[in-house]
């Protein structure tokens, strides 16, 4: 601010002036927002284009998704259905299984931690909660080579458990977000059930967790869509017997035979449940977005 | 802090209470102390032996600083690096350009504001591999219908993924269209600027630029910063839309036996952590793997200390 010049009193325009450039001033401010708006709306329809034209290539016939044209001569909705057969449902089943497990496993075993993490006072609490954020941040390629030799050696490499059994043993990022909301809470709460006798996993569960609710929604959100968009450990792991829609629909264009309507058709139906419960859930969404940014 | 802890015992019984209450902290820490262990300790130390040997999971010998020294004359390696860095240098600061201008754009919008919100956010919801798979459909110079109507206009795009040189342009364009994150934290930041800042301003005569100079930025850059770090350590890992780009531009899928080999068209998209994927687990060379998943440990732990000395909030013991 102290770069720029501070006018002086009697520099200020007189309120004379004002009311004649008002006119000028208004005709500006709508050329202003006509700008804004148009750019804005430009932007938008850019980001929803290729969207729009997954659509209209996924219902065109076979034949016309080959060529360049953009609106479907018939609309074959049917296609949806031929893309989602055979392999496409084992993929479906294999990602919704590695989700929704690992989501449980998280959350059982991310709660107590990240309870601990906020609410006890022991030595070495910053240093753990660095060290979460230190694994938060750690790429899983450099931890990749020896636990896929341990997990060889049990004889689970081809199948998704070397991925959802980790998460029993809590999950660094959703630690991280849970710890952010729970120091937020009002100990008074948790104070008073323990006055009246409640121990502390009865505190816990009864009394901060429910409280907690946004929080773990958020968490289990994102640990959710986490895995359903994994394409990393699945490549690595699982044998295409235990492929998840990622890596399915990776190699699917090149299955079909360049057949663009399936491709599209199949690649759409793996965004489907990630924007239903985005329309549905945007509050925790952004709410969580924002826990786990820093402020000021 | 203070109104947070568990309440002290009383005098006398400190010792037991004490160690009553290490034992809880113990046990509600316990799966995450163990998972440390066999998911972070013992790996990180199994990679420094493994760096040392010459491993393919079946024979196992010991080569002392083969490996290491073999890096050095691993052209594949530096051409992964060299386009890792690529990515950091352009795509990073665009994105985190790309971000602030539309978060700016909404600033200025009162009416529909939270659906345009939605819009800009929304291709960042799309899986990646999903994402990827649309981008490279709707860039393909074929059937492709953006180039479709850039011929229309008399304009032709460039052939993004099958051209060496528009590949990485091509992802960089990619990760403009997803930056929802981005967007969502620095409106969120934007938004938190008092009021009455601009008010003040805009009574001492400062222009729109001014205003952007001397309040805007400087009460954002926080957030500015810490999305940067936090890009290039992402960046860093960038595989996933790297990979799925080259397969699909390329037609071809992995089957068992011949898996597809990262990096089309000509390296030009391959990353590091393609490379060490590529070693570790379709060539594997185990021990070379782990060498070059040392050296990305290495940089990640850089930025990481960086993130944490920049950003002492972040790792507050206070609430926020």
């Amino acid at each position: 601010m102290t770069a720029t010049a501070t006018p002086a009193a009697g520099t200020r325009p007189a309120p004379r002036r004002v009311h004649r450039r008002s006119r000028a001033t208004r005709t500006r401010r709508t050329l202003y927002w006509i700008a804004v708006h148009s750019l804005a709306i430009a932007l938008a329809v850019m980001f929803l284009a290729p969207l729009v034209f997954m659509l209209l290539t996924a219902v065109m016939t076979d034949r016309q998704a080959l060529t360049s044209s953009f609106w479907p001569h018939s609309w074959h909705w049917g296609n949806f259905h031929r893309a989602f057969t055979g392999d496409m449902v084992r993929w479906t089943l294999n990602s919704v299984m590695y989700s929704v497990l690992s989501t449980a496993f998280v959350l059982a075993s991310s709660i107590p931690v990240a309870y601990a993490l906020a609410r006890f006072r022991f030595r070495g609490r910053s240093a753990a909660l660095v060290i979460v954020i230190a694994t938060m941040m750690l790429p899983p390629q450099v931890t990749m080579v020896p636990l896929y030799i341990v997990w060889s050696r049990f004889h689970l490499t081809g199948t998704l458990w070397p991925l959802m059994l980790p998460n029993l043993f809590g999950d660094a990022f959703s630690i991280f977000l849970l710890r952010q909301f729970l120091v937020s809470i009002p100990a008074e709460y948790a104070d008073a059930a323990r006055v009246d006798g409640c121990g502390e996993l009865r505190t816990m569960l009864r009394v901060v967790l429910p409280m907690a609710r946004p929080a773990i929604a958020a968490v289990a959100l994102f640990q959710f869509f986490y895995c359903w968009n994994d394409y990393f450990g699945p490549l690595v792991y699982a044998n295409p017997n235990h492929w998840t829609l990622a890596v399915g629909v990776a190699s699917f264009r090149a299955a079909h035979h360049v057949e663009w309507n399936l491709t599209m058709a199949a690649t759409l139906l793996t965004i489907l449940p990630v924007l239903i419960v985005f329309f549905l859930a945007q509050r925790v969404f952004v709410q969580g977005v924002t826990l786990t940014g820093v402020k000021g | 802090m203070t109104a947070l802890t568990a309440p002290r015992a009383a005098a006398g019984t400190g010792t037991r209470a004490r160690r009553r209450n290490r034992l809880r902290v113990l046990a509600f820490l316990s799966p995450w102390l163990v998972g440390l262990g066999l998911f972070f300790g013992y790996p990180l130390a199994a990679t420094v032996y493994f760096s040392f040997t010459r491993y393919d999971l079946f024979t196992l010998k010991y080569v002392g600083f083969d490996n290491y020294r073999f890096l050095l004359h691993d052209s594949d390696a530096w051409r992964a690096m060299r386009n890792t860095l690529w990515l950091v240098a352009v795509m990073v600061p665009l994105r985190l350009l790309f971000g602030l201008g539309i978060a700016l754009l909404l600033t200025q919008i009162k009416r529909g504001g939270s659906v345009l919100r939605s819009v800009f956010y929304l291709p960042y919801l799309i899986p990646p591999v999903s994402a990827t798979v649309a981008f490279v459909f709707v860039t393909n110079p074929g059937t492709g219908p953006f180039p479709a109507i850039a011929r229309h206009l008399g304009v032709t795009l460039p052939d993004f993924f099958n051209d060496p040189s528009w590949s990485r342009p091509g992802l960089t364009l990619m990760g403009l269209w997803a930056v929802g994150d981005l967007m969502i934290l620095l409106l969120a930041a934007l938004l938190d600027v008092p009021k009455s800042l601009y008010e003040a301003a805009v009574l001492d005569g400062a222009n729109a630029w001014q205003r952007f100079r001397y309040i805007t930025l400087p009460s954002i850059s926080p957030v500015l910063a810490f999305c940067a770090v936090t890009g290039v350590i992402q960046t860093l890992q960038y595989f996933t839309q790297a990979l799925v780009a080259a397969k699909v531009a390329a037609g071809q899928a992995d089957t068992p036996g011949t898996q597809f080999a990262p990096g089309y068209p000509d390296g030009s998209t391959l990353t590091f952590p393609q490379w060490l994927y590529d070693e570790g687990f379709r060539q594997f060379n185990m021990g070379y793997a782990c060498v070059l998943a040392l050296l990305m440990f290495a940089v990640g732990m850089l930025f990481t200390t960086f993130l944490l000395r920049r950003f002492r909030a972040f790792a507050s013991e206070e609430a926020r």
